[in-house]
């Protein structure tokens, strides 16, 4: 989905998707080309994108991706809907809200919507470890206490949207 | 009291308002309404305006604009007596460092309001060590409160509020001084027997494992409540919650 997302910026080759892709979510974690071109033809297969003809050239597949409406719609669905409270999920809410930032779309609300995700599991949490085994109470905290990181995190990038979206449109793709 | 009567479910509402401290708007058109016997979680940053929401709607602080309701009533058109009465006989508070007066003891402390509202001595404090016998620090109903620690200080803050059988109780960031276990339990009881007694409690805080402990969650923001953020949902396992 994040290839995807990436794609809505303008339409791109294989090779560029996956430089951008490592720059901005692989931390240090390179994805495989193989990987970049086998979720490239299942997105076609479904009608997400659109390979251009191969152009002329150097180099592994100068064939041209564009992002089509269905592809955009799936995008925004899944942008806009909360990840399932769990701990550490904050790989797929950095994905969401930096690809939120760079397509101009509302990460604010974004965020607010998984923070009302998270405060509702908490809340349930909080309910079940009130009448439940000392096991269930210990299980129970584990899953709060990390809960409660993730929404430190949501807190604090919600108060730097303003600088994040700067450097993610601004300043290009970060150094690895 | 005049006006329109406020819907009979929510006990404490406001409605649009607005709280200025000299060019500060701490509140710009807040609006939230209680029901009886809920339990409202307010949150929000430092400095967004939750503990005026409080003030205000506890009588506290009177709003610039805007209403409060209170029962029925405009609570923010009674004279500062009216309210004061109000704040004695149906209101409790708990706040971040309890308030208590150091000098007395934790059934002083628990009686006085008691005694301020003309109970007779003798049911006051049996109503005091009873409700400090229910938050399990029965044995320190004879220590001077300054002498107690800060969890044993805010259980007895709580059994002080709880000791009028308030119709609300209003807590702003009750657990702010106490370390994660400490605060725990104080959350339990307050909200445990706030439950058994059916009050309405209204807590402010900006720590999210305190909010779980409400009912309702909201936030507030520039000085305006935002939408719910988490209304009690299905019964969800252990197992599941947890992943």
């Amino acid at each position: 989905m994040t290839l995807l997302g990436l794609l809505e910026r303008a339409p791109s080759h294989g090779y560029d998707l996956k430089r951008d892709y490592d720059a901005y979510f692989g931390r240090g974690r390179q994805l495989p080309f193989g990987q970049v071109y086998s979720t490239l033809g299942r997105l076609a297969r479904d009608g997400m994108v659109a390979g251009g003809d191969a152009e002329p050239g150097e180099g592994p597949d100068r064939k041209t991706y564009s992002i089509t409406d269905a592809g955009r719609a799936e995008v925004d669905a899944w942008l806009a809907d909360p990840v399932e409270p769990e701990p550490h999920l904050q790989t797929i809410l950095f994905a969401k809200v930096t690809l939120a930032l760079m397509l101009g779309k509302p990460a604010a609300d974004y965020l607010d919507r998984q923070r009302s995700s998270h405060i509702r599991r908490m809340q349930e949490l909080t309910r079940l470890r009130r009448d439940g085994a000392l096991v269930d109470v210990l299980l129970a905290d584990h899953a709060l206490f990390h809960l409660e990181a993730d929404l430190r995190w949501i807190d604090l990038t919600s108060a730097r949207l303003t600088e994040l979206a700067a450097v993610v449109n601004s300043e290009g793709a970060p150094k690895q | 009291m005049n006006g329109p009567v406020v819907t009979r479910a929510h006990l404490v509402e406001a409605r649009n308002v607005a709280k200025s401290f000299g060019q500060t708007e701490a509140l710009r058109g807040a609006s939230v309404a209680v029901g009886q016997g809920e339990i409202l979680a307010v949150m929000g940053p430092s400095g967004s305006g939750k503990s005026t929401l409080l003030h205000c709607l506890a009588g506290i602080f009177t709003p610039d604009r805007g209403e409060v309701w209170f029962d029925g009533g405009r609570l923010d058109a009674l004279s500062e007596a009216e309210r004061t009465k109000l704040r004695r006989t149906a209101f409790g508070f708990v706040f971040q460092f309890g308030q208590l007066v150091p000098e007395l003891t934790a059934a002083d402390n628990v009686a006085l309001p008691l005694l301020l509202n003309r109970v007779r001595r003798r049911a006051a404090y049996k109503t005091a060590d009873a409700w400090l016998d229910r938050l399990g620090i029965g044995d320190k109903g004879a220590n001077r409160t300054g002498e107690l620690s800060g969890g044993e200080a805010q259980r007895v803050a709580v059994a002080r509020a709880l000791a009028l059988g308030p119709k609300v109780i209003f807590a702003d960031e009750p657990t702010g001084s106490l370390d994660s276990l400490t605060g725990e339990k104080v959350m339990d009881m307050l909200t445990g027997l706030a439950r058994e007694a059916g009050s309405t409690v209204v807590i402010v805080t900006h720590d999210a494992r305190v909010a779980a402990h409400a009912d309702r969650v909201v936030m507030v923001r520039d000085g305006l409540v935002s939408g719910d953020l988490g209304a009690i949902g299905e019964q969800v396992s252990v197992a599941k919650a947890a992943r």
